[in-house]
């Protein structure tokens, strides 16, 4: 096991592939702004549900308020570039650092709660994070925020998807990934074996939180536009669909659940009225007829995706 | 002083309405341990079938009301057969989420149908205002107290002195064991959605009688309420959801009353994450050990 | 020379009490039995040991190089000292392999963070590899090496059992805890575990407590029984004087039978 061996490297050429792929792709003009738009969020999606995939489907802490830490990631980046101007690189990362601020103070308190209480006290805090966005003038209230400066690009989020994808893999295939996962299965076993539970629970959500300031920035300099009613909890919802429906405890399952369902609502767009009906019955289905979503635990080998970059 | 006793009565009214919600809920909760997020949206419907009777069919207030408990008893247990059912030994997360599914297709269902737009409802009843020494007490105030009472009355008889209502106990506590005993589990479950759906749908009816208006989405913001309701008084408990629906209503209205109308879902909020923290089992509820 | 003294240890639970006043001492190198009848506090006591429940009264002292109070230290905190456990109903990590299962128990003892997994420094690497050696190496001591990609929860009883005596070891306890680790076994079964327990003694340099109803195993291999009986230690002994123990025999057979 080194770093750099075949399998690795492999890895990488692909990932740059891709990259120069769609790069191209765009240039050239083969895919238009409907299509980049709905690829960003593609992206932006697949960030906040690998990230919630740690807390939810490794760790096994049910979380609803994970729109909020987007939320505070948004903000914090429209603040910073539009009204401090400052570059994207520093707003992303002091996005991704507020979030994870938040993600300790939420998780401190909540994390001694079990599953459904947990899940309702994160809505709870989510709820009021919207709350207060509402309330505050400086940022817009519930006018929104305007005329956020337009940085992201496919860029931008291909590497921001490929970061978060590699560093929760690598995280999940060590001791502390370990500690997570065995969290999720016995929680009182887990602290028998000496793991330090409480610990473990806030560093994956704080990891998720991390990633998902990262979704926030992007989200808000690429649409010029944010409003707190954007990250309600149906946004957490959402995300949570994703992580359920591609496969809880499985990172390939996030990227192609996220995929996969705006592709489902993007076809969906053609019947605005029946949009959400259809999705709330695809919605039943898969969780009758597939509850360990489309990958179970499962994840792609080697070529398809970059599995673990070690 | 008035001003306060004035604002009490309309967190009565509003309570009165989170309480009979909250009752569906925690009914629920007691018996399959699920969060049944799709209660909202039954009382939501339930203010729909109050508008039709009235507005389409001239019915009056009470007529109304007991249809539209009826049909929402109706749509309960169908929602109960027909999406909650097949789910019942899945995961919680996968249960939760088919809950979420069913809400969805309630609220986006119904907007197919209705349109989006907020209708406005009939007054059914006329408005009086009946004063009591310096207060000024308005009729629905009066109606909507008094029609949660009687139902809440109605419920604890029912749960505690008939057949049915021990079932309901004895399926709450140990499902295998009820089985066991001879009760019919299926059955004693649809009950249960049953009730708590004629309830919700009661509250529905009240609500559109004394704000006059509804819309599609407006089951989603006091079903969660009702759900923090039910946490405050102890989920599963019935004297709980009520205390904690009435706790819940006048709180907020308190809130409202004095200037701060935009936090007050942030204040229930923060009611919620306080009590879920420090008495998990909420005010009614005993602690239990895990057994390790 | 002891390894663990309880003075006085008592728990209770909204006012009953689970046990009361419980003083014993734990010689290094023992193995010493728990034993009593249903309720008796023998798993209460144990979860004192290890941090779960927190005593109501009294004091809890591990002897390593000095005394430790254990009381009120959080279960994974007593675990890095060495004391590890097993449970009565066996909890094992079910949807991780065998070899993760292992790995778990190496936890206490490793200390790759956050970053240096992220990044993976090559100590990561050293780490991992180390970890993964001596889990095999582990397992192989238990038999269980040809099952180390099976998931947990797939393994028959009995491995299942030794599995879980398999994952406390890995984290080098100095004083293992064994909560009734012969249930569901016929006394073939039985006898094998009590020479694996006698052998794992030897082996690991261990102090062993073991909660078991089975009396021929404790009888076997103990060299110190306790007998608890309604929160109340009423003895403690050599085998053969609890055996003789009239307070022991009537708690067992009842007054009449005395």
């Amino acid at each position: 096991m080194k770093a750099i061996n075949k399998k690795n490297i492999i890895t990488v050429l692909f990932i740059l592939l891709m990259y120069a792929a769609g790069e191209i792709m765009l240039r050239q003009g083969i895919i238009d702004s409907y299509i980049e738009i709905n690829i960003i969020l593609i992206g932006i999606n697949i960030i906040l549900a690998v990230g919630l995939n740690l807390v939810t489907g490794f760790t096994g802490q049910f979380s609803l308020g994970h729109a909020a830490f987007m939320a505070v990631g948004a903000y914090t980046s429209a603040i910073l570039t539009a009204k401090f101007g400052q570059p994207f690189t520093v707003a992303i990362l002091f996005s991704a650092m507020a979030a994870a601020l938040a993600g300790v103070i939420i998780g401190i308190p909540t994390l001694r709660l079990k599953g459904d209480y947990l899940a309702i006290a994160t809505l709870g805090f989510g709820e009021i994070i919207k709350i207060l966005a509402l309330n505050i003038d400086y940022i817009g209230g519930a006018r929104g925020f305007m005329d956020i400066p337009k940085y992201t690009n496919w860029t931008w989020v291909y590497f921001m998807v490929v970061i978060s994808i590699v560093v929760i893999k690598n995280f999940i295939n060590s001791r502390g990934g370990r500690a997570c996962i065995s969290i999720s299965q016995d929680e009182t076993a887990a602290e028998a074996m000496g793991i330090n539970t409480t610990k473990y629970k806030i560093l994956a959500f704080v990891i998720g939180a991390f990633f998902a300031g990262i979704a926030g920035a992007l989200y808000a300099n690429y649409f010029y536009f944010i409003k707190p009613d954007s990250f309600g909890y149906m946004k957490s919802i959402d995300i949570l669909v994703i992580v359920v429906f591609g496969g809880m405890g499985s990172i390939a399952g996030s990227v192609v659940g996220a995929i996969v369902l705006s592709l489902i609502s993007l076809f969906l767009q053609n019947i605005p009225e029946l949009r959400m009906v259809i999705y709330a019955v695809i919605l039943f289905l898969i969780m009758v007829y597939r509850p360990q979503g489309l990958l179970g635990k499962g994840e792609f080998k080697l070529k398809f995706l970059k599995r673990r970059l070690a | 002083m008035e001003q306060v006793l004035q604002q009490l009565i309309n967190g009565i009214s509003l309570g009165s309405i989170y309480a009979l919600i909250a009752l569906g809920y925690t009914m629920v909760y007691g018996i399959i341990n699920l969060i049944n997020f799709a209660h909202g949206d039954i009382y939501m419907i339930g203010a729909y079938i109050g508008f039709a009777c009235t507005t389409f069919l001239g019915m009056g207030f009470m007529p109304a009301l007991i249809v539209s408990m009826i049909s929402t008893a109706i749509l309960g247990v169908i929602i109960e057969k027909v999406a909650y059912k097949p789910i019942r030994k899945s995961t919680r997360i996968a249960a939760l989420i088919t809950a979420i599914s069913v809400s969805l297709f309630l609220e986006y269902g119904m907007m197919y149908f209705v349109k989006a737009e907020t209708r406005t409802f009939p007054e059914v009843l006329s408005s009086k205002n009946i004063t009591l020494g310096n207060f000024v007490f308005n009729n629905k105030d009066i109606y909507i107290v008094i029609i949660t009472v009687v139902l809440m009355l109605v419920l604890q008889y029912i749960i505690h002195k008939t057949k049915t209502g021990m079932a309901m106990r004895a399926t709450a506590m140990d499902s295998e064991a009820a089985q066991l005993m001879g009760i019919s589990v299926d059955k004693t479950i649809s009950i249960t959605f049953a009730i708590g759906s004629c309830l919700a749908g009661a509250a529905g009816v009240l609500v559109g009688v004394y704000y006059n208006s509804i819309d599609p989405l407006m089951g989603m913001m006091p079903g969660i309420k009702a759900f923090i309701a039910a946490v405050i008084g102890g989920i599963g408990i019935i004297p709980g959801a009520m205390f904690g629906g009435y706790f819940l209503g006048i709180t907020e209205t308190m809130v409202s009353a004095y200037g701060y109308s935009l936090y007050k879902d942030a204040v229930a909020f923060a009611i919620l994450i306080l009590m879920l923290i420090i008495k998990p089992k909420g005010l009614f509820g005993k602690n239990v050990r895990e057994k390790v | 020379m002891s390894v663990l003294k309880l003075d006085k240890v008592s728990i209770a639970f909204g006012g009953l009490k689970a046990l009361s006043d419980i003083s014993l001492t734990v010689e290094k190198g023992q193995i010493v039995g728990i034993i009593g009848p249903n309720g008796a506090g023998k798993t209460t006591l144990f979860n004192l040991l290890t941090g779960m429940y927190v005593p109501t009264s009294g004091e809890i002292l591990f002897k390593k190089n000095d005394s430790i109070k254990l009381n009120g230290l959080k279960p994974y905190k007593i675990t890095s000292y060495g004391i590890a456990r097993t449970f009565q109903n066996i909890r094992l990590f079910g949807d991780m392999t065998v070899l993760d299962n292992v790995k778990m128990g190496f936890h206490s003892r490793t200390k790759c963070g956050f970053f240096s997994s992220v990044i993976r420094l090559p100590s990561y690497y050293d780490e991992e590899r180390k970890v993964n050696e001596e889990a095999i190496e582990m397992l192989k001591i238990l038999n269980l090496e040809s099952k180390k990609d099976e998931l947990a929860k797939s393994l028959p009883y009995g491995e299942q059992r030794r599995l879980e005596i398999a994952r406390a070891l890995a984290s080098k306890p100095s004083v293992l805890l064994l909560d009734e680790p012969a249930a569901g076994m016929n006394p073939n079964e039985t006898k094998e575990l009590t020479n694996f327990i006698a052998w794992i003694r030897e082996k690991f340099d261990l102090t062993i407590i073991l909660i078991e109803h089975d009396i021929k195993l404790v009888m076997g291999i103990c060299n110190k029984v306790y007998v608890l009986n309604y929160g109340n230690l009423i003895a403690g002994g050599t085998p053969e004087e609890v055996q003789k123990n009239p307070q022991v025999i009537e708690a067992y057979i009842g007054s009449e039978g005395a």
